[in-house]
């Protein structure tokens, strides 16, 4: 046979892939690693591996003179808040879609797609000026609308995508044996449902969480979560790298945690179900 | 059976999704095209006045305006570049079989989910500083003159960041699809004595056409917009070197107040988008059918 797996084939591809895939995660090790050194240790020449002398102060700082956690919370409520939105208002939307499909559907769908494509800097005047005279700049509400709709398109789409999998024949069943409305959602569709809210709501959180156009462009000291709030290390005065580092291992471990559970809903809703 | 009850139903389903959606389409592109037909500017309040086109002359005209079309381009196409050779080969690579490919995997992945405001300072700081970072570090040993990357190739800097955070996305699109590939008919091809290279030339890459395009469209919706990276790491600069059209309508607005000029501009990036949007609809159009 051509291709025989070999023990020693295994072993080189192996090497190889180990290489390459330490190679791309490095700057993230990097960071988590500096995280942990003092500020001189974190610029010197040669720079330290790991033999260093390990400390947690970094972390202390960060919270203590920024105020990390506000910052943390922040995007916990934008991420969270505007997927729980974006969910009440797609599953309606979804359902209907996939189980009582009439001859626009597809349009809508479509429509719903294309209003993905809009670049954000298009509406940035018109958004920014609205928000301004509404009293909604650097405001949690505020931001959470906007990140519920411009994941609403994908939160339907993927959504849609789950609904159509679940055969039709267990909701005609049901509607046979004189089931309504409410009771084919609860007893019939939810539970087959559920998987696909789950994965939904995972992929949306990981997009708001790290969405860095309009938290940067709405938010001051008082609503900025953390895309915001480790921008402001970019200001050239003085070089705290332990402490960037600090602040951005605690921004992007969990949600590099949720992202790893979410390998498969990540390329169907991000390719709105064109690749599975 | 599509009775009037269900029909009902569905229109009360779809109700809110479609209103609020056209709601933040509709109203602020038209804002954007009404505030771009005025001499508007936010120092002079009260000073709003109609004037046609000027702001698109202007804009068209402004040296920063080409400037930034040619950034725009170059940062999306070198990603493209990047992340579809890029990620071609680490998705053959990790469909074969290996000791610990799922830590492999989960290692390659991980940089798409690191905020960009994150990647941009740790690669801008740790990585590419031309004094301590590691680059400067690894070039020094290596008896090489460090390079200032920010200085000396701000464009080509800002992709490889890009590039870093959208490669795992192209890596897992193709994967996916790789691994939907059926096995016998490779075999068959190597059973009649073909090649690597021609198994991969005419069985591979034709099944990952799909998955292919799908990355391009995608990622060009994203990159075209590409903005945080830019702001924290050199502020459009040096000069117009790194300002793609995203970062110059920002700066239009919000740094010089110019709400006419800069709607101009949000209007011809609308433009822009829509033409790649056409393709890719159509695209996803037609896996609907399928």
């Amino acid at each position: 046979m051509a291709r025989a797996h070999t023990p020693a084939r295994k072993a080189a591809i192996s090497a190889v892939a180990w290489t390459v895939a330490l190679l791309i995660f490095f700057p993230i090790l990097w960071t988590v690693l500096t995280s942990f050194k003092t500020e001189g240790q974190a610029v010197s020449t040669p720079p330290v591996f790991v033999f260093f002398d390990w400390t947690w102060e970094n972390y202390a700082t960060v919270q203590e003179r920024s105020n990390y956690a506000r910052h943390a919370m922040n995007s916990v409520v934008i991420s969270v808040g505007s997927t729980l939105l974006a969910l009440l208002i797609a599953v309606p939307a979804a359902w209907s879609m996939a189980f009582s499909p009439t001859k626009h559907t597809k349009n809508i769908l479509m429509w719903m797609l294309s209003t993905k494509m809009m670049p954000a800097v298009g509406v940035l005047v018109p958004i920014y000026l609205l928000f301004r005279d509404w009293g909604l700049l650097d405001t949690l509400g505020g931001l959470v609308a906007v990140m519920a709709l411009i994941n609403l398109p994908i939160v339907v789409w993927m959504l849609y995508t789950y609904f159509k999998e679940i055969p039709g024949e267990i909701l005609e069943a049901a509607r046979m044996d004189g089931a309504g409305l409410s009771a084919e959602i609860i007893h019939v569709l939810a539970p087959m449902a559920v998987p696909g809210i789950a994965s939904t709501m995972l992929l949306n959180v990981i997009l708001a969480w790290n969405e860095a156009f309009w938290t940067l462009n709405l938010t001051a000291a008082k609503a900025a979560p953390l895309t915001a709030f480790i921008a402001s290390y970019s200001s050239p005065e003085g070089l705290f790298w332990a402490k960037l580092s600090a602040a951005s291992t605690m921004a992007i471990l969990p949600i590099l945690v949720l992202g790893w559970f979410s390998q498969k809903q990540l390329v169907r809703g991000l390719t709105f179900g064109a690749v599975k | 059976m599509a009775t009037t009850h269900t029909r009902a139903a569905a229109r009360l389903t779809l109700a809110p999704s479609v209103i609020l959606l056209l709601a933040w389409m509709a109203i602020p592109l038209a804002m954007t095209l009404y505030f771009s037909t005025l001499r508007y500017n936010l120092l002079m309040p009260g000073m709003e006045s109609y004037v046609g086109v000027e702001n698109y002359g202007w804009f068209l005209t402004d040296p920063a305006f080409k400037a930034a079309i040619v950034n725009t381009l170059t940062l999306v196409l070198g990603v493209l570049a990047i992340t579809l050779i890029g990620g071609t080969a680490l998705a053959l690579l990790l469909d074969q079989p290996m000791w610990g490919q799922g830590i492999v995997r989960l290692l390659v992945i991980a940089p798409f989910f690191v905020m960009p405001t994150v990647s941009a300072l740790v690669w801008k700081n740790m990585l590419m500083h031309p004094v301590n970072g590691l680059f400067a570090w690894i070039a020094q040993s290596l008896g090489m003159e460090p390079v200032d990357w920010f200085a000396e190739l701000p464009l080509f800097s800002i992709i490889v960041i890009v590039a870093w955070g959208w490669l795992p996305f192209a890596t897992l699109i193709i994967l996916t699809a790789l691994q939907s590939l059926d096995s016998e008919q490779r075999e068959a091809a190597e059973m009649d004595g073909a090649g690597p290279v021609s198994v991969f030339a005419y069985i591979t890459l034709p099944h990952l056409a799909r998955a292919l395009t799908v990355v391009v469209l995608i990622e060009t919706i994203f990159l075209l917009s590409v903005f945080a990276e830019i702001l924290v790491t050199t502020n459009g600069g040096p000069g117009t070197a790194t300002t793609n059209l995203a970062f110059l309508i920002y700066a239009q607005a919000l740094l010089q107040y110019d709400i006419g000029g800069a709607s101009a501009g949000g209007v011809i990036a609308v433009i822009l988008a829509n033409i790649v949007a056409v393709f890719l609809i159509r695209m996803v159009g037609k896996n609907l059918e399928s």
